[in-house]
């Protein structure tokens, strides 16, 4: 008896599932910084902004979300710092 | 002209009456520095996301004006000279901003 896996059909080791920006592509270009809801699919469980390398949101709409977040945290809508945010 | 918002947070000790009459305070003030209200909502009672001034909740309000660049130094100034105020943000408001209030709003007088 081996050990080998077998597959019927060969894996895809490397799919490379395309990145988009996803005000861009909703058309969304305000992004409010009262809504936590929202603001939350941009922050990690430790309330950490999500770089672009991940979210894959362009450069212009990258400034916004900071700025967004940014403020939500002001007003004590996000926190600064968390753990198990989600 | 410009088109400002400001979200500012009052403290839980004021019952629900004493923060609408800080509120009302407030709005009249503003009129008197020259603003034009366009909108004002009531958050209610809202917990913080992190304590401030060791308080854990807070009244939340949103208030949409027109105004002045210079008056909005003077109404901040009257913010932080307020004891009952914890936190408040002050955000002039550029087109998009502007019409996604607008929107907002809509939705939310639909549904109440």
């Amino acid at each position: 008896m081996s050990n080998d896996i077998r597959y019927l059909t060969p894996i895809n080791i490397d799919i490379k599932k395309d990145k988009y920006c996803r005000f861009k592509k909703s058309g969304i270009k305000f992004i409010d910084y009262k809504d936590p809801n929202f603001l939350l699919k941009l922050v990690n469980e430790q309330g950490k902004i999500l770089p672009r390398r991940i979210t894959g949101t362009s450069a212009k709409y990258q400034k916004r979300v900071n700025k967004a977040i940014k403020r939500a945290r002001h007003l004590a809508i996000l926190p600064y710092v968390s753990d198990m945010l989600k | 002209m410009n088109s400002y918002e400001t979200v500012f947070i009052l403290t839980p000790v004021l019952s629900d009456d004493q923060a609408k009459e800080a509120v009302q305070k407030f709005e009249s003030e503003m009129k008197a520095f020259g603003a034009k209200i366009k909108h004002s909502e009531n958050w209610g009672l809202r917990k913080l996301a992190y304590p401030i001034q060791k308080k854990s909740t807070g009244f939340y309000f949103l208030v949409e004006f027109e105004a002045d660049g210079k008056v909005v130094a003077d109404y901040e100034l009257m913010m932080k000279r307020d004891e009952r105020v914890l936190r408040f943000l002050t955000v002039k408001m550029d087109v998009d901003h502007v019409a996604y209030s607008e929107k907002r709003r809509a939705k939310t007088e639909a549904t109440a």
